[in-house]
Parts: structure tokens; C-alpha cells; sequence
């Protein structure tokens, strides 16, 4: 959001340097990973052996393991959630919730983030080698699930021996992780927050989820997900997906204000089709950006991911069914000028968590940053999650760190 | 925070409003309390640290629950005219209303609700029928303000006030039990009356009601 925009035809792509080998599964900066040593059971009823999960760690676990922080990533981010990120060069994504004395205090909490299965950090996904035939999966990787993203981090959990955790949190695809960890394993979770998202996808976001897949297959490079194997990159495909993603992130006042009509290097209009305007700019760059550090097969599991998951109709269409008798504590949290997951989705699961008489909190924050208000510096929300962690951890007789004490 | 040492969680507070404290008293350690209408939650927090409680909240001001949940509280934002009916029958030991049922648009739908979701419901509510509100009528002619009301007319969020023994009446209507009743002055001081008698309707100027259903 910080980044200024330049002027990139999205074009001048394919004039970029020859693709360089993506399988990365070796590169050191992804580790640690471990590779599950029972094979997962997807949702499908496909059967995925030698999964590797790739994540990272923040903070110290206690001697009881009783201070862990489960953090789900979003759609594109990734385990790196705070220091300098080893792909991209810039900051975590969490950098400024995450850390010592920060929101999430790593002076207390012991934080995980597991990259997703399906995603493109060194965990199992489409981009990786396919051990049983030595090729990159591309399209034969089996389609995955939000559940099954959840599974192979509980398993991580098991092999790091951590039983319970005190919360896991995420926001908009984190947050439906947050909320099937809450479901599936009420036992293992003493609380959850589940930021900015929804116990369903709505038919908006599965279309604008469809309008970036079909960006990425229409791209002739995309070759039918063959493209790692033919050494080609769909690098405008993903590109126009990240573009039409990006605008569902932001809101009609944000966009004005950055940019308005702003011309971009000119002072008169073109009358071409150039980047005239400034939005147009920004949004060439994001899109040009992220074909840097995603894998296109990688956008199109996850974002299935996310359509196919609906916690209600997997309860005989009654949400609260999901949620009955559960002994976790919640914390939702949505913003005001969210379009992509509004503050009716986070009251809808509010509703049916009073509909268990489970222990919830629920607050909307202003702001007019859209769905990526979560990702920003929103005080209002940040004082919210640390009361809700910090109140948690009190909760479990956790303690809290001594005054003064160093990162 | 202490210096030197490790800090501790925010401590609440040991004092409380009056009138507050009077319904805390009423509930017993250990109980499951929805407290409706619990604006910063400094009821539930007094109840969770001195009586053991696992309390919630409901509280239509979005500063008022940011201002809870930031202290760990589990309070949600919303409005106790629709959101009520979401709470299942018997959840909760007690539905706490403090001040708030005279500024419902269904007021008789509300208290059915509280005792539903509760075994008990805590209401108050200031009295309508006090002799200052009579006399700024009766004498000058104007709507009353007095301690326990006090915004004009036309600001007021009190769309249903009642008297003491309307509210008595009401309950006889629901065929509800009032279980304990507190006359108070407008600073929260338990009065002597017979808190449904003519006196207190008189001379009370709020009023705590424990009621229960008489199935």
C-alpha cells in the first residue's frame, strides 16, 4: 500500500529476464519445514503423502508450552510474518503486530505461522516436485481445503509437541482457518479470533475469485498449468488476477484519496491506453509485484480453497451447529468500509455463537481502508486484539512479562 | 503496574457506582451473567473479579465495546431489541438491564426475552411516578428533569417511562415473580419503602427488581 507507483506496462512482462528454476523446495531461506510422516487425508477424499510444511516461529515457548500463538496467513501472504521477508526484501506482513512489546507480544507469546498447504513458500503445493513421479504437480495436485490447510498446521503443532494453543488468529483467509480450528479441534484451542472474514464465501467473492482464474488460464503462458515443466511463467495472467484481487482489498474512499484522478507522469491526457492515471500505475505495479513471489497454479488452489468453504451447509445449514457446547473463547472483529468481507458476515457467525451461549466478543472498527484495514495500522483494532490475547493469556494464568524487558 | 516488579492485568475497580453495586450484590459467585446494556463493562468486570463470574455483554456503543474487549472483556456490539432473541432459553443465571428498559421500543418484549435467556432478571430503571417528576408537571407545566432524568425532551432516549407501580403491573400482567425489590434515591441509596408500594412510587426516584418466571 506504502509502495509509490510507477509506470509498468504490464506488456513489457514477457520482455523480463528468462525463468529461472521455481521449484525452490531446497532453498535454506524456507526453513525450518518439517514433512509429515503420515500421509493427510484430504477433504476430497484424496489421499497426499510426504507433505511438507514450511512455517516460522516468534518468541520463546514456555516450559509448560501453554504461550502459543497460532497466526493464519491470507490468501497471498505467507509464514514470514515478521523481520525482513527473505523473498521479497521488505517487511512481514504481521511486522507491526508481531514482535516484542507489539500487539502480539513476542516478550510472552510463542507465535506460529505455518505457510499453507497449496501455498507457495516451501509447503506442499502445486509448484512443488510430485514425489511419486518426480514432475511438478501442476494441475494433478488434488484440489485442498481450508480444512485440510488446518490439518497439516495441527499436525505441525503435533510434531512440535504443543497440545493446546492459547489462540489462534487470522484475518480474511486466516480468519476462516481461525474459525475451523475453533470447530474442528475446540479442544485444542483456548481462543479465537477470526479478523475481517466469514464462515462462508459469498457468491461476490467466488465470483471475483472466478474472474482471477479464469485471468490466469486465459494467459497462453499459463499453458494448462503446465508452465513450470515448459520453463513459462502466466506472468500477465496472475498479474490481471492480483489487479482485479487488489481493487476487493481496498474501498472507493481509499482509492480516491491516495490517488483521485490523479495523472500519472503527465500532465494531459494520452488519448491512448497507457497508464494515464495514477490508479492505473499502482495497480500495474501490484499486479507486476506479485508475479514475482506467487506461483499462478498456487492462486488458483487457494482461492478454490476458500470458495468451497461454508462451515454452515458442513452443519446441516445451521451455523451454530458448528459451534455447539464449544468451550472456546471468540473474538470477532470486522471494519466499516470492508466490501469484500462485511461486518454482516462477522455478526452472522456473532449470532450464532450467542445461539450456543458461547463466550464472544465482536467489535466493528472504523476505518476507511477496506478489507486491508486488517493488514494496517488501525489502532482502534490493535488496542482490541491485545486486550482480547492479553485477557486470554491472564484467563489461563500466563505471565505477563516483566516491565522493561528487552527484544 | 507496579515498578520493579512484574506488572500485573489491569485491576478492576474495587469501588463501583451505588447503584451498581447493589445488583452486583444480588448475584451470586460463580454464575453464568448476561449483562445487557453493559456499556464499558465495569459491572462485568467487578463480577468476574469479586464474584467469580463468567459474565457477558451486550452494548449497542461501539466505543463502549471497544473499551470492554480491550480489557479482555467477552462483550459484543449490538442492539438488545433484535439480538436477544439469538441467546438460548436458560443460558444464563441472570439477565442484568441497568437503566436501559425505559428507552426500549418494546419494552414488555424485552423483559420476556431477559427471562427466557435467564433464570433471574436484575432490572432497574428510574421511577416516573417520583413527586418531582408529578410536581414539574403538574405545577410548571413541563416535561421533567430531574437527577435520574436528566435530558430535555427532545434529546431524550427514553421513549417508555414508567412508574413503579406500572412496572408492578406489568409483571402481574406477564405473570412474573418479582423475586426481591429496592427502592433507591437518585444516588443509588437503598430507601426504606416497600419498594412496590405507593411510598417508593412516591418518594423513590429508582427502582432494582428481581424477577423470575412463575412457570
Amino acid at each position: 500500500m506504502a509502495r509509490l507507483p510507477c509506470p509498468i506496462s504490464l506488456m513489457a512482462m514477457t520482455a523480463t529476464a528468462p525463468p529461472e528454476a521455481r521449484t525452490i523446495s531446497n532453498d535454506p531461506a524456507l526453513e525450518p519445514k518439517i514433512v509429515l510422516p503420515e500421509p493427510l487425508v484430504l477433504q476430497s477424499g484424496e489421499v497426499l503423502s510426504g507433505v511438507t510444511v514450511a512455517y516460522q516461529t516468534y518468541g520463546t515457548l514456555n516450559a509448560n508450552k501453554s504461550n502459543v500463538i497460532v497466526l493464519c496467513h491470507a490468501l497471498t501472504m505467507d509464514q514470514f510474518v515478521c523481520g525482513t521477508h527473505p523473498m521479497t526484501g521488505k517487511p512481514g506482513w504481521g511486522d507491526d503486530i508481531v514482535g516484542p512489546g507489539k500487539v502480539i507480544d513476542t516478550n510472552r507469546y510463542f507465535v506460529i505461522c505455518a505457510n499453507v498447504l497449496g501455498g507457495c513458500m516451501g509447503s506442499t503445493s502445486p509448484k512443488e516436485i510430485n514425489p511419486a513421479t518426480g514432475r511438478a504437480w501442476g494441475l494433478r495436485f488434488p484440489v485442498i481445503t481450508i480444512r485440510d490447510m488446518v490439518a497439516a498446521q495441527v499436525r505441525l503443532l503435533d510434531h512440535l509437541g504443543i497440545e493446546k494453543i492459547l489462540c489462534v488468529i487470522g484475518g480474511s483467509m486466516g480468519a476462516m482457518q481461525a474459525l475451523e480450528w475453533a470447530h474442528r479441534y475446540p479442544q485444542r484451542v483456548f481462543a479465537a479470533a477470526p479478523i475481517a472474514g466469514s464462515y462462508r464465501h459469498s457468491a461476490q467473492n467466488i465470483a471475483f475469485h472466478e474472474v482471477g482464474r479464469q485471468a490466469i488460464m486465459a494467459d497462453p503462458e499459463w499453458s494448462h498449468g503446465n508452465y513450470l515443466e515448459e520453463n513459462r511463467v502466466p506472468k500477465r495472467g496472475l498479474a490481471v488476477a492480483r489487479m482485479a484481487a487488489h481493487i476487493t482489498y481496498l474501498s472507493e474512499t481509499a482509492l480516491h484519496r491516495k490517488f483521485g484522478r490523479r495523472l500519472q507522469e503527465r500532465t494531459t491526457l494520452t488519448y491512448g491506453f497507457d497508464a494515464d492515471f495514477q490508479v492505473e500505475s499502482y495497480l500495474r505495479h501490484q499486479g507486476y509485484t506479485f508475479v514475482d513471489r506467487f506461483d499462478a497454479n498456487s492462486y488458483l488452489y487457494i482461492t478454490r480453497a476458500m470458495d468451497y468453504f461454508d462451515l454452515a451447509s458442513e452443519n446441516g445449514g445451521v451455523l451454530a451447529n458448528a459451534f455447539r457446547g464449544t468451550p472456546v473463547r471468540f473474538c470477532l472483529i470486522s471494519f466499516t468500509s470492508d466490501w469484500l468481507f462485511p461486518t454482516p458476515e462477522s455478526r452472522a457467525i456473532v449470532h450464532a455463537l450467542n445461539a450456543v451461549a458461547a463466550n464472544v466478543s465482536f467489535v466493528e472498527i472504523e476505518s476507511d481502508k477496506g478489507h486491508d484495514a486488517f493488514l494496517l495500522d488501525e489502532p482502534d483494532f490493535h488496542q482490541t486484539l491485545k486486550g482480547f490475547i492479553d485477557g486470554c493469556a491472564d484467563a489461563c494464568g500466563l505471565a505477563r512479562p516483566a516491565k522493561g524487558t528487552q527484544p | 503496574m507496579t515498578q520493579g516488579a512484574a506488572p500485573q492485568a489491569i485491576k478492576p475497580a474495587k469501588r463501583i457506582r451505588v447503584d451498581m453495586q447493589i445488583v452486583a450484590d444480588l448475584v451470586a459467585p460463580g454464575t453464568r451473567v448476561l449483562d445487557v446494556g453493559c456499556g464499558d463493562g465495569t459491572l462485568l468486570s467487578y463480577l468476574a473479579a469479586f464474584k467469580q463470574v463468567d459474565g457477558r455483554g451486550l452494548e449497542i456503543s461501539m466505543a463502549r465495546v471497544r473499551a470492554a474487549v480491550s480489557q479482555g472483556l467477552p462483550v459484543i456490539q449490538g442492539n438488545l431489541e433484535t439480538d436477544l432473541k439469538d441467546y438460548p432459553d436458560g443460558a444464563f443465571d441472570y439477565a442484568i438491564l441497568g437503566q436501559t428498559l425505559q428507552a426500549t421500543v418494546n419494552p414488555r418484549a424485552v423483559l420476556e426475552n431477559l427471562l427466557r435467556i435467564a433464570r433471574r432478571a436484575i432490572v432497574s430503571f428510574p421511577n416516573f411516578g417520583h413527586w418531582r417528576v408529578r410536581w414539574a408537571l403538574l405545577i410548571g407545566g413541563r416535561m421533567p428533569m430531574t437527577q435520574t432524568l436528566s435530558e430535555q425532551w427532545y434529546e431524550t432516549p427514553n421513549i417508555h417511562l414508567c412508574t413503579i407501580l406500572d412496572f408492578v403491573d406489568l409483571c402481574t400482567t406477564m405473570n412474573v415473580r418479582i423475586e426481591q425489590s429496592f427502592a433507591l434515591s437518585a444516588q443509588g441509596v437503598k430507601q426504606d419503602f416497600t419498594a412496590t408500594g405507593w411510598l417508593a412510587n412516591l418518594f423513590s426516584e429508582q427502582a432494582v427488581f428481581v424477577l423470575m418466571r412463575n412457570d
